[in-house]
């Protein structure tokens, strides 16, 4: 009794703070509208990494290709067939003509995406250690460099604009879809017999456990809520480049997992969301903000401060800020 | 296509990773550690050299040397001694090395701005002179030859000298030698002193082929060095320098060889044959055979 009551603040607080971001949007102006949706889709993208890093404690540096892939597939099948034909004459003639609305596209994306990820897993989950994330490594550089070059997947080093864009609460109910998802994952017997296996290997195989199967399994299901991500990041910025899914996304998703504390789907949150905070604040301390004293801050300042705030968390508390720990009233 | 050529510059190439690869190897065998900040540790040394083009070669040089020498202590004294005493797990270590890379980036983007800055010191090695039909540029064999001699004096250093001694014993286990009396920090310094003087030696040689300097010049020279060091199996610095000079060589060699049309997807096979590597011998391409199996009961 006592343990379901615990799941009420430890799924609701991640959600009420999606929600409150999404509210708090609502009121600013659309510089800071704009900041605070992309927030919710680094959410997005940070839960997906940690329904995988989270509880099988394998590192992937691999999941922006799911995102990727995700955002091609939403993006290039939202646009208007005689828009594409015109800009994008080389595309495979399924994307080409093809024409559907924005929800149905982030279903899709979430398919592609664990689908993709399905494939990909199926050998590389025999992997673990570091050969398990060069190897993830190896899948995005493969995905990007596809991605730039080949035409019939999409626009190649070019920008292609004109996605349909969608509200912020489109994106706020994608992340929560996604924090719901991974917190049922966590609590379900495969999640923890996972965990099991992150905890100790050895017991958790001499328990009759098979690492390999619910690594899959975490990394497909991961996989998917990470297209979802992608589409709701296309969605958001209503342009897609090869660029927005290659290593600054990767280090800045890696980044706030950590940041936030690895072991916990409410460190995933936190960190996706102070980070992008943090971010907002000092992009707005560039150009003069009042905290009760006017606070100008030369630019390029931002870049530093976050890469020195990042640094500082992880060698002063490397746990994170949460320490693996999910939400809870009391500690201890 | 000449053979000759592309194979020349290959190997020059192949032997720039191999230093790299060393480098990132030796503290990685020492703390475990895979050091994501090493490539802006040889970014540094290019902005030295850069700022100091005016200078004689020679001071230059040294100025560069003392500069990344002194970054890459300072990176183990500021932010990975920390986190080694606070026993971090792996993966929160890997990605502070990320965060301190970004960091140094950043510090870089707004010390030194976006445009990028052109090192003239050692220019004139790219000039050439032909053996049978074949241009070679003196700067291929000045590679070639500081990479084999760097390769020899950090073997010597490791198995000749008694801090060599005390290295491979922190590496082999790190808390035996310790007990034994092998004083830690002054051995992971040692390592990173060496993968500093490494670092400083890519900076010179590196940029007399490609003089422009940028924030983010180091990232995909650690990338691909990293790439070759796992590839080429991480526990020992042969098999480590042997992975990135694979990497190196196969690059260089296929960039001149493949075709205009195919050339763009050569990141593609070379990620896929890593990922084929992985599969089939996870411990790297060049360990031994007949890898112990440890299982922690």
């Amino acid at each position: 009794m006592r343990r379901s009551l615990r799941a009420v603040p430890e799924l609701g607080v991640p959600v009420l703070l999606i929600v409150a971001t999404a509210l708090v949007a609502g009121v600013l102006s659309t510089t800071h509208q704009l900041e605070f949706e992309n927030a919710l889709v680094m959410t997005a993208i940070v839960v997906s990494l940690y329904v995988f890093m989270g509880n099988s404690g394998v590192i992937s540096f691999g999941h922006v290709s799911f995102v990727a892939v995700g955002a091609y597939f939403a993006g290039l099948l939202t646009v208007d067939p005689q828009t594409k034909a015109f800009t994008m004459p080389d595309l495979l003639p399924v994307l080409l003509h093809s024409h559907i609305g924005v929800l149905p596209s982030l279903a899709l994306s979430a398919a592609v995406g664990g689908a993709y990820a399905l494939l990909v897993g199926l050998p590389l989950m025999r992997l673990s250690g570091l050969p398990a994330g060069i190897a993830t490594f190896a899948v995005l550089g493969i995905t990007y460099n596809v991605l730039y070059y080949w035409q019939k997947v999409g626009p190649t080093a070019q920008t292609l604009s004109d996605i349909p864009e969608t509200g912020r609460w489109t994106i706020a109910v994608g992340a929560i879809v996604s924090v719901v998802v991974a917190y049922a994952y966590q609590r379900s017997r495969f999640g923890r017999q996972l965990r099991a296996t992150r905890e100790d290997p050895a017991a958790a195989r001499a328990s009759g456990i098979s690492i390999y199967r619910h690594r899959l399994l975490a990394f497909t299901v991961s996989g998917a809520l990470a297209g979802l991500a992608g589409g709701l990041y296309v969605h958001e910025l209503g342009i897609i480049t090869p660029d927005l899914f290659y290593l600054d996304l990767t280090f800045v998703t890696l980044a706030m997992l950590v940041f936030g504390g690895m072991g916990s789907l409410w460190g995933a949150v936190l960190g996706a969301l102070s980070i992008s905070a943090l971010n907002s604040f000092l992009g707005d301390a560039e150009n003069t903000v009042h905290v009760g004293v006017r606070l100008t801050l030369p630019n390029g300042t931002r870049l530093v401060t976050i890469g020195a705030v990042m640094a500082l968390v992880l060698i002063l508390r490397p746990s994170g800020l949460t320490r693996g720990r999910e939400f809870g009233w009391r500690r201890g | 296509m000449n053979w000759g050529q592309a194979l020349t510059d290959a190997v020059a190439l192949g032997a720039l990773y191999g230093v790299v690869a060393v480098g990132i190897g030796l503290v990685f065998g020492v703390m475990r550690l895979i050091n994501f900040a090493y490539g802006e540790l040889i970014t540094a040394g290019a902005y030295v050299l850069a700022y100091t083009s005016g200078w004689p070669p020679v001071l230059a040089i040294v100025a560069c040397f003392a500069a990344v020498i002194a970054l890459a202590l300072a990176q183990e004294r500021i932010a990975f001694r920390p986190l080694r005493r606070s026993g971090a797990a792996p993966a929160t270590m890997l990605v502070a090395t990320f965060a301190v890379s970004f960091l140094l980036q950043a510090i870089y983007l707004l010390a030194f701005g976006t445009r990028g800055q052109i090192v003239g010191t050692l220019g004139r090695l790219n000039s050439a002179f032909t053996v049978g039909g074949v241009d070679v540029r003196w700067i291929v064999v000045v590679t070639t030859v500081s990479g084999v001699a760097l390769l020899a004096a950090t073997a010597a250093l490791l198995n000749r000298t008694n801090m060599g001694l005390h290295l491979r014993a922190a590496a082999y286990d790190f808390r035996t030698a310790r007990i034994l009396g092998v004083r830690a920090n002054r051995v992971i310094g040692l390592s990173f002193v060496v993968a500093g003087f490494l670092a400083a030696a890519v900076s010179v040689l590196y940029t007399v082929s490609n003089p422009l300097v940028q924030p983010s010049m180091g990232v995909p020279i650690t990338i691909f060095a990293l790439v070759g060091v796992v590839v080429g199996g991480l526990d020992r610095l042969w098999s480590a320098a042997l992975g990135g000079f694979a990497v190196g060589f196969v690059y260089g060699l296929s960039g001149d060889l493949l075709s205009s049309q195919a050339s763009p997807y050569l990141p593609s096979v070379v990620y896929g044959a890593v990922i084929l590597v992985l599969l089939l011998r996870p411990a790297g391409l060049f360990a031994p055979w007949r890898a112990r199996q440890v299982e922690r009961v």
